[in-house]
This record gives C-alpha cells, sequence and structure tokens, in this order.
C-alpha cells in the first residue's frame, strides 16, 4: 500500500532534472530535492486537541543559458514529482529564462569552489529519532502541561502543550559536477500556560525543550515548571513614565536584537545600499566589546541525562551552503571592526570579493542568504551582577513589532519585562516601547554576561545598552 | 459504508472539473476516503483539495533578475473527534496515498465507527472575482511591461532614488473541499500583488521606500487608476525621499490621528484577531466574555467582510467549503460578535461566520479574518487634524502584532508626522505605537467620511500559518496613545 522509498530516490529524481534541462539547451542547471516527515501532537487542558502526521515530498530547480556578456535564469518547483510533471516545469523553466535579462552576475560557482564538510561528523541525524512511541509522545507534551498547571494556583488556564519530531533529507545537484545530500532529525516539546491575577488580567508563559535526538530532550516536568514561572513574573505588570534608562535584554530577546549585526553585514543589503553598514567594511561599527561569529560548522558536546556525552551539530550546521560551497566558521565582526560580510556567490560577484558560503536555498527561487549558527562572545560577569550595577532601569524580556529599520538603523519596539530598581528585578512592566538608533545602540552596550547558551542556532548573552528612550504612560 | 450521493453537475463550472478530469478524482474516491477518515468513530471528517501554481517576475538594477514558477499539488484530510483533531496531508493525489493519510487522520478518535458519510450537497457561492488568468507567453509579457513602467517611474521621480526593485507576483489556487456534512465546494482563487521597493540617498543619509497593491484581480487592474505601477513607484519613491529629511518621532503619550486605509492595520490587531473564536472558546483572549459590553467608543463600528469583488482578503467560500459573509464585530462601541469556523461553531453552538481559513493543504483550519474594517463617521478629516494641539498623524504603516492574551499589541509607522497647533508638519522617522485592545478603541473620538480600504498588501499571520487579508479604516483621532520614539 505505502510507497517504500528508495534511498536514492531523490538524488536520481535532481540528476534526472538536471539532465533534462541541459537537453533542453540549458548551459548549466541546479536541482534540490526535498523530503520530510513529521508528527506533531497538541494537548490541552490533559486532553489530546491535534494530531497530525505527515510526509511531503518537492524538488526546485534552477537553469541558466549564456548569452552576450553574463547568463539568464530562471527557476521552477513542484511538489508533483511524477515523471510528466518534471519534464513539463523543466520546459518551463526554459520558457521563463528567454523573457529575463542578460546578468553578468549571474550563474553557477565556479567548478572548483564547490565543497562539504564530513556529513557524518556534523551529527545531523540521528536513528534513534522515532524511539519514543506515539503514545510516549502525547505524554511527555501532557506531563509538560501538567507541571505548568500544578505549579501555582494562578494557573487554572493553558494555551495547551506540544511535542513535535521531524526528519528530513536533502539532495542538491548540478551540471557543474557537484552533489550533496544531508539529513537532519528534530524532536522537541513546548508548554505555553497563563496565569491569571485578582482582577483577570491574563499573561502567557512559554518553554521549550528541543533536540536532534529524545536521548538529549530535557525533562517535561522541569520545562513546565520554567512556563509557569515565566508567566506568572509577568503577573501584573504595569506602565512606567517616558525616560531614558539602561535596557537590560535578556538572552532570548539580545539574540533577535545582535543577530541584526549581521542582517547588516548582509551582502545582499550591502551592495543595494540598502544596510547601515554600506561602505563600512574594515570600519568601526560596534563597541570595541563586540566580536560577533556566524558559523555554520559547529558541533557540540551534549550529556544526556544518564551523563552519556553525544557529539551533536548545531540547528544551523549544515555540509554545504545553498550554493554548494562548503559552510564556514566567519569571524563577522571582530571586537566592534566590520571584518567579513555574509555573502553568497552572487552577492560575493556583485562586491568584486569571496563568497564566504552564506548561501541559503530554499526550493523556490535563487539562493538567498541566511547564516549557520551564530553567537556574540560572552562576557565575565554573571547577568546577576550585571543587573547588580543598575539602579533604575528595564529588563527586557520580549519585543513585539518590525520597527527595526537596517537602511537608517532606527529601531523602535514594543516590549515588556521586569523593572530593575536598586540593582534587583523588581515588578512587571508593559506596555511600553524603547527606541533608538542601532548605530549607536551596538556603540553602547556597556556590559555583557558570561550566560551563553545554544538552545536554536543563534545565541546571545544577557546584554546592557544605555542611552535609549523609554515611551510609556 | 457512504449513502449514495447525489451525481454532481459539474460540467458548468471550471474549478471543479480540474480536479475531477485532470487530477483523476472521482465522487466515489471522495466518499471513500471520508468513510475511511470516520472508520476510528470520528463525528466529522472533510478533505481539502489544493492545486496552487504561482509565478514571479521580478526587475532589479534594470534587468528582469527573477523569473519563477511554483507548482503545488495536495490534499488535508481532517477528522474531529469532541474537541480533538486529526490530521494528516499527501502531496500524492493517488487513491492509496489518500486512503492511508485518512487512516492516520481518522485514529483521533478510537471507537467503532458512528458516522456516514452524507450525500453531497453543492455549496452555491458568489462569483466575487475573475475565475482564471491569461496563462502563456502573452501574460508575461503584459506582466513585464508593468515591472518595466514601475522601473522608469521610481527612476524618473527623483535623482536621489538609486536602487529599484519592481515586482509581481501571482497565483491561482483551485481548491476542492468535500466533507461528511455533505459540504461539497470547489473555488478558484486568483491573487496577485505588484511590488516597489527603492533606495533614496543623499549626502547624509540613505533611507528606504516601498509601496504595492493588488488582490483578486487579473492584470488589466493595474491599468486602473490609482493602481498603475506608476502609481506604486512615485509612492515609493515619495516616502523614500520624506524619511530622508525625517526627525525622530516624539516619545509619550499623545493625541494620535490615524489616516484612512492601510492604519486599519490597527483594528486588525487591537480587535480583530482577539474576536476570532478559537481564542474565546478557550478563554485565552483578553476579549473573552466580553459580548454585549462597551469595548470600544459609540463612534466605533467595525465589521469583517469576505464577500467584497477583488479584494485580497475575499472569498467566494471558505476553506471549510461555507460562503463568506459580512460579520459585525463592534456595532457603536458594543462588542457583538466573534468569527467563527465548523469546530468553534459547533463546541461554542453559535452561528458559523464563513471564517474558517487554512494556509494550505497541510495546515489545520482555524478562525481567520478576511477584510476588516472600521465603518466611515461624520467629521471631515481636516477638521480631525486641525483639532489636535500637539500629537502624531500615522499615515502608512509597517506591520503590527498583537499578543492575544493580555490585548496589548503594536504596530510600528512608515510615514508619520508631527501635528502642531492642529498643523501637520515634520515628517517623523518610523514610530511604534502600542496599546490594549480592549481599551485603545474607547479613545477614539473623532471618525472621518473617508473610509478606504488598503492597496491589497496585507498577509497575517496565526499560529505559523499566513494568509491574504484586507483592512480600512476612514481618518480616526485617537485621544490617546503611546508613541515609541527618541524624540521630545
Amino acid at each position: 500500500m505505502s510507497m517504500v522509498k528508495n534511498e536514492n530516490d531523490l538524488r536520481a529524481l535532481t540528476e534526472q532534472a538536471v539532465e533534462l534541462a541541459i537537453k533542453a539547451g540549458a548551459s548549466a542547471a541546479e536541482a534540490v530535492a526535498f523530503e520530510g516527515d513529521e508528527f506533531g501532537v497538541s494537548v490541552r487542558l490533559g486532553e489530546v486537541e491535534q494530531l497530525m502526521e505527515s510526509g511531503s515530498r518537492a524538488i526546485g530547480i534552477r537553469v541558466f543559458f549564456e548569452a552576450d556578456g553574463g547568463q539568464r535564469t530562471a527557476s521552477v518547483s513542484t511538489s508533483d514529482l511524477s515523471a510528466e510533471s518534471l519534464r513539463s516545469v523543466v520546459s518551463n523553466a526554459v520558457q521563463l529564462a528567454r523573457v529575463t535579462g542578460v546578468d553578468p552576475f549571474a550563474g553557477l560557482p565556479e567548478a572548483d569552489a564547490y565543497g562539504s564538510l564530513d556529513v557524518d561528523s556534523l551529527a545531523l541525524h540521528f536513528d534513534d529519532i522515532e524511539s519514543i512511541p506515539p503514545a510516549e509522545r502525547i505524554a511527555i507534551a501532557k506531563r509538560c502541561e501538567a507541571a505548568a498547571m500544578a505549579h501555582d494556583t494562578r494557573i487554572q488556564n493553558t494555551k495547551g502543550a506540544d511535542f513535535d519530531l521531524s526528519t528530513s533529507h536533502r539532495v542538491m545537484t548540478n551540471s557543474r559536477g557537484f552533489q550533496g545530500e544531508y539529513r537532519r532529525s528534530y524532536c522537541g516539546f513546548s508548554a505555553s500556560p497563563i496565569a491569571q491575577d485578582t482582577v483577570g488580567s491574563m499573561q502567557t508563559g512559554y518553554w521549550y525543550s528541543s533536540a536532534r535526538t529524545p536521548r538529549l530532550l530535557e525533562e517535561p516536568e522541569a520545562i513546565g515548571r520554567i512556563a509557569a514561572q515565566r508567566a506568572l513574573r509577568r503577573l501584573g505588570a504595569r506602565r512606567m513614565p517616558t525616560q531614558q534608562c539602561p535596557v537590560v535584554f535578556a538572552p532570548e530577546v539580545a539574540r533577535g536584537l545582535m543577530g541584526n549585526l549581521l542582517n547588516a553585514a548582509d551582502g545582499d543589503a550591502i551592495y543595494r545600499n540598502a544596510s547601515m553598514f554600506a561602505g563600512k567594511l574594515g570600519e568601526q561599527v560596534a563597541g570595541e566589546n563586540i566580536t560577533i561569529v556566524d558559523d555554520g560548522t559547529m558541533v557540540f558536546d551534549r550529556t544526556t541525562q544518564g551523563g552519556e556525552t553525544i557529539r551533536v551539530g548545531g540547528y544551523g550546521t549544515s555540509p554545504f551552503d545553498g550554493d554548494g560551497l562548503r559552510t564556514r566558521r566567519t569571524v563577522v565582526i571582530e571586537r566592534g571592526v566590520l571584518k567579513e560580510l555574509m555573502l553568497n556567490t552572487y552577492t560575493a560577484r556583485k562586491l568584486n570579493m569571496q563568497s564566504t558560503g552564506k548561501a541559503s536555498r530554499g526550493l523556490a527561487g535563487a539562493p538567498g542568504i541566511g547564516g549557520g549558527n551564530y553567537f556574540l562572545e560572552p562576557g565575565t560577569i554573571t547577568p546577576e551582577q550585571l543587573i547588580a550595577e543598575i539602579p533604575n532601569g528595564l529588563y527586557v524580556l520580549s519585543t513585539m513589532g518590525f520597527g527595526t529599520n537596517l537602511v537608517t538603523g532606527d529601531y523602535s519596539q514594543g516590549v515588556s519585562g521586569l523593572w530593575i530598581e536598586n540593582g534587583e528585578l523588581a515588578y512587571p512592566v508593559e506596555e511600553i516601547t524603547i527606541a533608538g538608533n542601532m548605530k549607536e545602540m551596538f556603540r553602547n552596550v556597556t556590559a555583557i554576561a558570561n550566560d551563553l547558551d545554544f538552545r536554536g542556532a543563534g545565541a546571545v548573552p544577557t546584554v546592557r545598552i544605555d542611552g535609549m528612550t523609554l515611551a510609556g504612560a | 459504508m457512504a449513502a449514495a450521493a447525489r451525481p454532481i453537475p459539474y460540467e458548468t463550472l471550471d474549478h471543479k472539473r480540474y480536479f475531477f478530469e485532470k487530477l483523476g478524482l472521482t465522487e466515489r474516491l471522495l466518499e471513500r476516503c471520508l468513510g475511511e477518515a470516520l472508520s476510528a468513530g470520528g463525528e466529522f471528517a472533510d478533505l481539502y483539495f489544493e492545486a496552487v501554481t504561482s509565478t514571479s517576475l521580478g526587475m532589479d538594477e534594470g534587468i528582469i533578475k527573477t523569473a519563477s514558477q511554483g507548482i503545488s499539488v495536495g490534499c488535508g484530510v481532517r477528522v474531529l473527534s469532541g474537541e480533538r483533531t486529526g490530521f494528516a496531508y499527501t502531496d500524492d493525489l493517488s487513491a492509496d496515498r489518500l486512503l492511508k493519510a485518512a487512516r492516520t487522520a481518522a485514529l483521533i478518535a478510537n471507537g467503532p465507527q458512528t458516522q456516514r458519510v452524507e450525500g453531497f450537497t453543492e455549496t452555491r457561492a458568489p462569483q466575487l472575482y475573475p475565475a482564471a488568468g491569461l496563462g502563456g507567453d502573452a501574460e508575461i509579457a503584459a506582466k513585464i511591461k508593468l515591472i518595466e513602467r514601475a522601473n522608469s517611474a521610481a527612476r524618473a521621480f527623483d535623482p536621489r532614488i538609486v536602487q529599484v526593485r519592481a515586482s509581481i507576483n501571482d497565483e491561482l489556487r483551485r481548491i476542492l473541499i468535500a466533507a461528511s456534512d455533505g459540504t461539497f465546494a470547489s473555488d478558484t482563487q486568483p491573487l496577485a500583488r505588484f511590488n516597489v521597493f527603492v533606495i533614496a540617498k543623499d549626502e547624509h543619509n540613505t533611507a528606504r521606500g516601498t509601496s504595492g497593491g493588488g488582490g483578486r484581480v487579473l492584470l488589466d487592474n493595474f491599468d486602473l487608476p490609482g493602481k498603475t505601477p506608476e502609481h506604486f513607484a512615485e509612492e515609493a519613491a515619495r516616502t523614500a525621499l520624506l524619511q530622508l529629511n525625517a526627525v525622530p518621532a516624539p516619545a509619550g503619550d499623545m493625541e494620535v490621528v490615524l489616516g484612512p486605509g492601510w492604519p486599519g492595520v490597527l483594528l486588525h490587531e487591537a480587535v480583530g484577531h482577539g474576536l476570532e473564536a478559537d481564542f474565546n472558546r478557550k478563554k485565552t483572549s483578553a476579549f473573552a466574555g466580553l459580548i454585549g459590553q462597551q469595548v470600544a467608543s459609540s463612534k466605533v463600528t467595525v465589521v469583517d467582510n469576505g464577500t467584497m469583488p477583488g479584494r485580497r482578503g475575499s472569498l467566494n467560500i471558505d476553506d471549510e467549503g461555507n460562503a463568506t459573509q459580512e460579520t459585525v464585530l463592534i456595532e457603536n462601541g458594543i462588542l457583538r460578535g466573534y468569527l467563527s469556523d465548523k469546530l468553534s461553531s459547533r463546541l461554542m453552538n453559535m452561528p458559523n461566520t464563513g471564517s474558517g481559513r487554512r494556509e494550505s493543504y497541510q495546515a489545520i483550519p482555524m478562525p481567520r479574518m478576511t477584510n476588516t474594517y472600521m465603518l466611515a463617521g461624520e467629521d471631515e478629516p481636516a477638521d480631525i487634524l486641525r483639532s489636535v494641539k500637539r500629537g502624531l498623524y500615522a499615515v502608512n504603516f509597517g506591520g503590527g502584532q498583537v499578543d492575544i492574551t493580555n490585548g496589548k499589541f503594536v504596530f510600528t509607522a512608515s510615514e508619520a508626522y508631527l501635528i502642531e497647533d492642529g498643523k501637520v508638519t515634520a515628517p517623523v522617522k518610523g514610530a511604534t505605537l502600542i496599546g490594549n485592545g480592549p481599551e485603545a478603541l474607547k479613545y477614539v473620538s473623532m471618525v472621518g467620511h473617508d473610509l478606504a480600504l488598503d492597496e491589497g498588501i496585507g498577509t497575517c499571520g496565526k499560529a505559523g500559518q499566513s494568509v491574504p487579508v484586507g483592512v480600512g479604516m476612514p481618518t480616526i483621532k485617537l485621544d490617546r496613545m503611546t508613541v515609541g520614539g527618541t524624540g521630545r
């Protein structure tokens, strides 16, 4: 009944697509194929709410045609993988390419640029990913939610808890001889309890655990308790008067803010003059305490509950980038100086530089730019010591909105968090905004704590920034 | 297993024929799948077939750099059992794979089969948009002409415009829904979006500007006054140049005037999401239990309307096969209703407002907005501005966001000005506005007669699913709102 998956299916599919394109007259072609399986369950108030299980496959193809002084190019993607469909989309790609302009910078990377790290040593896929039976996956979500609900009587409602599991397989083949593939596995669970105070105001808390193998998941009860604490600490939030004050960004929020340093170093935005870092390569763009690294090669040593050490690849780790170039470690900003840019093959050619291996390729369209794992180098003081130095200030727990302008550096966000009084976290605050200009903010990072912790692809410790304006009542 | 269904006269409807003739579906197969989906005791099951073709053409630095096409075909199978949802999807529409997906979704329930598949009754829906585009080379050539026009117009606008990107993205989505309650509905939904992005640069500053529009329309829509490539190009260029000389936005509580059209995103964030039935059924919305209560000034009436011809948020049928409608959310300041889908209307024993939407066959439907707007009032827009001593006049926004549980929402202005002594003065740089959903609209003291809808650019995210939406509003004055900036 069910289709048997042939290990070589995807690879053959990409080879076939490239071959079809070349037969149709393309001077070069590239195909990426993806296969994914996912399972998800959500529970709410102790009962299963949604159960989802599925698999999908799709392919994306790019074609190139040599023309005077450059290349024409077009791309297609489809989830219909029949032979007939493949022929039809390749023919569509060829037709579409005819209407495009000749771009002197378009084209596949040079043949000698290709490369791939050793897939096995990156530890991206674990065969035991499905070792937790479905009933137990549901049980984990239930335990996590129950622990959150039992933590405090002010938690009587919840948005639920979930458990997700997925595997994916990706293959890339091009007509210049590159072929690479890798598998990845993922599992994780989370809870989102709601705390309510005596006047009926509600606040949500959220916490999670995720890993590439179930052996590295944390205890559901511990995650549930943290989610509960995170909801409770927001209860009874007040507004604050408009003022200037030191702002401390909790790691989850600092990660987004400092990630803008990499976004501003994006080669696409640089060559378009659409970044505050355009023309600033080699210059001081942040304080001397700022060193930020993008690294697509990271592998960590993790310890299981039972004390076993497992080597596991980061969420941003991959053997090759979206152009088929070996991924690498790039120190983008070193002691405040913009040292390297986030470049794929296309933007590197535009800027007359070398790619830094940051091509990100979905199924559709041309490769964009995307990092691997990134981090801000930590400081030496603890977050508590960092906060202890502030008589009056804001500790930001969450930001809202889209008020980040990478062209001008203007930054303005809605926030909620905790008020710092006499060096301690005193009470929750909300319905306020913070604003500044990132060009100044990155020079005004007055403290960086030592709490660097990779829970996702990016990690940034607690940071303090001075000179921002808080707007409120 | 299934009751005999009446034959469906599909000859007249292209979208249905597509699934039956081109993709090989039969009524018998749909019944078998629904029967399989209910085999473990589920109360309701539906099949959502989807075939989407999308194209994207973009001009960048004066050449057509991007040309792409995407094809996605698949089916999502859903089974409801009490408050539980079982779901599976497949991108392979062979009978084997469809039946397997149905069996997987069925597992949400566990018991003997209790429900039978009813005879299908076809949903009769209006035609709010054209059924198909031109297709082929002629259409590609026409699209390229449109983006070339935008490119030229933006560059001609001012020598300080140094970068121009213009693009047109469109898709044709065919859907077919068959459900165990007899629902049988199909639709073909076109969606086009034109977009212009520019960078302006002078000796001191650099700024960006964007503009765009579209809807469930064909290409000839972009030759209508106010919807031409030149219009969008000039808007993008104008706002970028304006930002070159903008001053820092003020900070703190102040009077705020919102211009007509896209600023209606305020309603989408401040009240719309909070009135989606799922959040209220679970009592996780700040609006839960407030029906019949005053949540806005008496000048405020807000509706969600999926039946407006050609609009981006409009739908002949929702993604559960129900006709869309106009739903009054707030009437003269009083909270009147929620937006509901099949699951919520059944569990809450309230009317289904035809608001069940999903991003694709890979996603589970949820109550969502369509086009959300505030009805016009009687005030003269010029009088509204004149009445403000010191405040902010926000004409356009980037995007917004809301935390449903506590009602806090924000949205970020992309074009705004100071108002001083009733006069609009300096442009300000991106101010963020923040408010509290159940409170914010109580401060509406004036409502203009100039209701306008947005140009057709809105995309709404919820639980990881994006769907196209529309918003609208007349000029309004809020006596109090918090503005976030760095200025005084």
